[in-house]
């Protein structure tokens, strides 16, 4: 395959970026996306310019790295990770551009890279269990309902790759935000403390400098990992019932 | 106090008052088409005057309608406040953005959609609403009781042309609005269920549909005739 890239460069936080057009041949549509850009990298080295910096890290679409906002979609045209994309899903001859998240709250740190260290702000205002450590617990001990447990393990599957943010209009984050308050806040360990815990993580997403959602629904039809907007609805619930009534 | 201002500054608190004034103007919608269609009661405007003038009389409505003026504002100003905030969180946009799947063109575009319909409210409000209260209409006499004859400032406005394609264009803004705003207006609210979230969609479909094709209606058949 041939294809012709516009990457996004930027050179540090503060300076201008742009758009940066190359050419790329000899791809194999079995290759993965960031493969290509592997490939790429190596290219432009062995011409001694510098390589496109962009995030990833497992490359099994589990940890939530890697970004990229392709063809005005964030990972890509399928609702997967952009490391689970591969080159078969594009024609030879096509035109990719490659751009970060676009977000106040994660700002670029150079070319693809950008800092979501908000969200790490955020897990640690609230998304977490206060339990003391101690002899493990036998796993009977508390018994939750099957569809409990699925609920929250299908909230649990949030990689927090970013996704919702980047393809929210408004750059909210709150189908992250709700996707572990629902994890945390459905399964009893975690449900004594729901009320703090909404409350400390909504401050913190607001702090953040995140949008508002307006429902439109773009960020559960982008997420790689299918969360539902009824988590968004279960954390409203949890929000105002925390803030009216505790 | 201080819990409630940060309830209600929050980005879900906004949104809450959002839901709850959007629900409020839904009925309101309700109420002013069942005036309305008075309008097309062959009985030379009789009818529509005496309602105009018990609405614009009695103390509970005239109390109703000072919560509603606040709640158009306080809807206007804050969905302003709300774009504004959603604007600058987005900061520099991309070159290239798709609409995701499932996503509806309304849903994307309250805002251009809030703006035509502020226009037509603006508009709708200088012809009517202000002439009813301060304006110097003409007064008729039916049987025992004297009324303003707001029927014939109506029908005077519907006989244009120009006036009556504004409703129109205003109406069909109202119906991409209702289109997205009645379902989300639940959504924020907490409430979405497989159990009755379905029902809410279609329910919301056909009030977006219905409720602005009857207002446009009435412009268009007084036109007619």
């Amino acid at each position: 395959m041939k294809l012709t890239l516009k990457i996004w460069r930027q050179k540090s936080a503060g300076t201008q970026g742009k758009f940066i057009k190359y050419e790329i041949d000899n791809i194999s549509e079995d290759t993965s996306f960031l493969e290509m850009l592997d490939q790429l990298n190596v290219e432009l080295e062995e011409k001694g310019e510098e390589p496109v910096h962009f995030d990833h890290d497992c490359r099994e679409g589990i940890c939530g790295t890697c970004s990229l906002y392709i063809n005005g979609h964030p990972h890509g045209p399928h609702q997967t990770t952009t490391c689970q994309l591969h080159m078969r899903s594009f024609k030879d001859g096509d035109t990719i551009t490659i751009e970060p998240w676009r977000a106040k709250a994660f700002p670029i740190i150079k070319d693809l890279v950008v800092d979501r260290s908000a969200f790490d702000r955020i897990i640690q205002s609230g998304g977490y269990i206060s339990v003391n450590t101690g002899g493990t617990p036998d796993a009977n001990e508390i018994p939750i309902p099957k569809d409990v447990a699925s609920e929250a393990m299908d909230a649990a599957s949030c990689i927090g790759c970013g996704a919702c943010v980047a393809a929210c209009k408004n750059a909210s984050a709150m189908l992250f935000v709700s996707a572990k308050v629902a994890h945390l806040g459905k399964l009893p360990q975690g449900e004594v403390e729901r009320h703090a815990r909404v409350q400390r993580m909504v401050a913190q997403m607001d702090e953040e400098g995140f949008g508002a959602c307006t429902n439109t629904g773009a960020c559960a039809a982008e997420c790689p990992k299918e969360i539902s907007l009824t988590n968004i609805a279960l954390m409203n619930r949890h929000y105002f019932n925390a803030s009216f009534s505790h | 106090m201080s819990w409630l201002i940060k309830t209600l500054t929050s980005t879900l608190g906004r949104k809450l008052i959002m839901s709850l004034t959007g629900l409020f103007l839904i009925i309101f919608l309700l109420v002013h088409l069942a005036g309305n269609l008075q309008l097309l009661k062959d009985d030379g405007g009789m009818a529509f005057n005496i309602y105009a003038k018990f609405m614009t009389s009695n103390p509970l409505i005239k109390t109703t309608s000072y919560i509603l003026y606040a709640t158009f504002i306080i809807h206007i100003l804050l969905s302003a406040l709300l774009t504004i905030n959603n604007l600058r969180a987005r900061g520099a946009g991309y070159k290239v953005n798709r609409l995701s799947e499932g996503v509806t063109w309304s849903s994307k575009n309250m805002g251009i959609l809030g703006t035509i319909i502020f226009i037509f409210l603006v508009a709708h409000l200088k012809h009517f609403w202000y002439e009813m209260h301060w304006g110097g209409i003409p007064m008729v006499t039916y049987e025992d009781v004297t009324v303003k004859d707001l029927y014939l400032v109506v029908a005077t406005a519907y006989g244009e042309l120009w006036y009556v394609l504004f409703y129109v264009v205003g109406m069909i803004a109202l119906g991409f609005h209702l289109y997205h705003g009645f379902q989300s207006a639940f959504q924020t609210l907490g409430l979405n269920h497989l159990k009755y979230t379905p029902a809410i969609k279609v329910v919301g479909i056909g009030f977006s549909l219905i409720v602005p094709a009857l207002y446009a209606l009435i412009p268009l058949l007084m036109y007619l005739s």
